[in-house]
């Protein structure tokens, strides 16, 4: 028995003689593949190999395989002879000898300008087909709920009344919180900066302005994205991977109507509902502000709030936020359906849905100052 | 490491439950090594809520654990987790991971346990998709991208990626169709016969039962009513096993094999 080494080799003229010992296992395979590998090296001149077996005290596939794999060294030159294993150990041998015959396909490469190109190119690409797929989805929810104008029956009441609990009633107090955290921050910085030039009073026509043409409701429409818009991708996608939507597509019910128009309507009921209170919020914050920094009385304020905002600039920012609704519900809906089989897939979604949801929702704000400024709004 | 007298796993008077609602009640069972131990019993009563308290995930109230000799009440840290490096399990679902390929799902607890040159770490992979039934060209494949019998089958080689002495097997023929089941019978009886596995097998499928399993623990009211090989089973007076292996389903093929098992010494 041999215990000290896992494999001496001796030669006998053109013979090579190999002797295994100890543990042939797992924990030994590292050790034991550099010596398989030093012998395979070192023995190309032998002509006939033979390899005792018989110190060998546990063997395991790992075992079996190097033994398989020292031995298909010679397996050109009549093979080598293996004797001394046990008769399981045999079995398991026999298992190896049909192993890893064919190379494994190996993963595709390639230059890295190459790559990078097509990276650039898939990401371009990409870009089209998720526009494409918005206006996809768009489409589907339009077809969707013109349908239901006919049979308005079938619209899915208890459905939309759920998601507006979730979507709009438990978002209400940290959008208050944080809207009235934003209108405060604005009244300090304004009444800071207008002070020097003794024009404290337009701090507040800078605030009421501000939180209400764009700061509320692009603030409401960002922490919507990322946590309905979210749960709705991520939902969505659970429902995708455990084949929930096509189960309901079987039963002949159109996914799109379902379970995609109640939360896309939700959230265009609940983004003016939310900018409304938001926008409150924010006033109400920025006139606190105003009162306990700039001493400004609360009477002023108000009266000043009076002179400063008209109904317009309520209205700008109450016509955006519908759309804005619209936008976050079809990015995250859209988002949901991509998911594929595996949790990867569900998590890059949904950071996709939330990153594209709040991309799209500063550009559609864009599009709409530039059409507000050309009406006269 | 191959003796027959010590029990691989024994469990003595184990309590589990949830709330207010006791799932196993004083339950006792030896698996003795070597054997294919086979695990029935009605749905929801408690066959994979034995198989999770074994393996360490779910908790129990009372009772005795001992799995390769060792108390799992009192093992410390790393005994633990040397322990469970001598076991493999095969989920109902197959719990791949699956944001990697087959091979690297097979890779991940060699890489993680031992230090293997990269080689050895695909030939070994491969080896062991081979010796479950895959072909090389499986390997580089995604969990979304195999069938049912496929993924159990990955799921099977990486429970076996350490060479472990005891498999525990949850449900591994269900959602399979009756060929696939019967490979994979075949496939687990030799695996068992090859690697000296010892293997805890729960399932519902009477064919596997007749001809993978060495013994049944028939599970009711949250204890064992029975155990043994097939033939106990048969002559077993207790209800439900009555009505499972004599029912409908089991009658069909209790005829069928009964001769087998009286003509078998």
């Amino acid at each position: 028995m041999s215990d000290g080494s896992l494999l001496t080799a001796k030669f006998e003229d053109d013979r090579l003689v190999l002797a295994g010992g100890g543990s042939w296992t797992a924990a030994h395979a590292a050790e034991l593949e550099s010596l398989v590998d030093g012998v395979s090296r070192d023995a190309t001149r032998a002509r006939s190999v033979s390899i005792d077996m018989r110190g060998v005290r546990e063997f395991d596939t790992f075992g079996a395989w190097l033994l398989e794999r020292l031995a298909r060294q010679w397996s050109a030159a009549g093979g080598a002879s293996i004797v001394g294993l046990p008769e399981h150990d045999r079995h398991l041998l026999d298992e190896m000898s049909g192993v890893n015959r064919e190379a494994a396909p190996a993963e595709a490469g390639g230059y890295w300008l190459l790559t990078a190109l097509a990276a650039i190119g898939r990401g371009t690409t990409g870009v089209g087909r998720d526009l494409l797929g918005f206006a996809n989805m768009f489409g589907a929810v339009g077809v969707a709920a013109v349908r239901l104008l006919t049979r308005p029956r079938d619209f899915r009441f208890t459905s939309a009344v759920h998601q507006l609990d979730r979507v709009c009633w438990q978002a209400v107090p940290i959008i208050l919180l944080i809207t009235f955290l934003i209108g405060g921050i604005i009244a300090q910085q304004g009444i800071f900066h207008f002070r020097k030039f003794g024009a404290e009073l337009y701090a507040v026509d800078l605030v009421a302005i501000l939180i209400l043409r764009e700061v509320g409701v692009l603030i409401v429409a960002i922490m919507v994205a990322g946590r309905s818009g979210s749960s709705y991708t991520a939902e969505l996608g659970s429902m995708m991977m455990r084949e929930e939507v096509d189960a309901l597509r079987t039963m002949g019910f159109d996914p799109v109507e379902v379970l995609i128009l109640p939360r896309v309507l939700v959230l265009i009921i609940a983004l003016p509902v939310l900018t409304f209170l938001g926008s409150m919020a924010a006033l109400y914050g920025g006139g606190l502000v105003a009162f306990l920094y700039g001493g400004m009385s609360p009477d002023i304020y108000i009266a000043r709030l009076e002179d400063a905002i008209s109904l317009t600039h309520f209205k700008v920012g109450m016509i955006k936020a519908p759309f804005m609704g619209l936008v976050i519900g079809l990015v995250a809906c859209t988002e949901g359906l991509l998911v594929k089989g595996s949790a990867e897939s569900l998590g890059l979604q949904t950071t996709a849905s939330v990153v594209k949801s709040i991309f799209l929702v500063i550009v559609l704000d864009g599009m709409f100052a530039v059409f507000f400024a050309s009406i006269g709004m | 490491m191959r003796e027959q007298s010590k029990p691989v796993i024994s469990i003595r008077d184990l309590v589990v439950g949830f709330g207010e609602a006791t799932v196993l009640d004083h339950l006792s069972l030896d698996v003795r090594a070597g054997e294919i131990m086979g695990v029935v019993g009605a749905s929801g009563s408690g066959k994979s809520v034995l198989l999770r308290t074994i393996i360490g995930l779910l908790p129990k109230r009372e009772g005795t654990i001992e799995v390769l000799g060792v108390d799992l009440d009192r093992a410390s840290e790393d005994e633990r987790r040397a322990l469970e490096r001598r076991w493999g399990v095969l989920f109902q679902q197959g719990a791949l991971f699956s944001s990697l390929t087959v091979r690297q799902n097979v890779q991940f607890p060699m890489r993680e346990n031992l230090e293997l040159s990269s080689r050895l770490l695909d030939e070994m992979a491969l080896a062991k998709l081979e010796m479950v039934g895959l072909t090389a060209a499986d390997a580089n494949k995604f969990p979304s991208e195999l069938s049912g019998g496929m993924t159990k089958r990955a799921a099977l080689a990486r429970a076996l990626a350490l060479d472990p002495e005891i498999v525990f097997l949850d449900e591994p023929t269900s959602g399979l169709d009756p060929i696939s089941a019967g490979d994979f019978d075949a496939l687990i009886k030799t695996l068992q016969r090859t690697l000296g596995l010892t293997v805890f097998m729960v399932t519902h499928d009477l064919e596997s039962l007749y001809t993978v399993c060495d013994r049944i623990a028939a599970l009711a009211d949250g204890r064992i009513v029975a155990v043994g090989p097939m033939s106990t089973m048969l002559e077993c007076e207790h209800p439900w096993v009555r009505t499972y292996f004599q029912g409908k389903r089991g009658g069909m093929l209790t005829d069928r094999i009964g001769q087998l098992v009286t003509e078998a010494p």
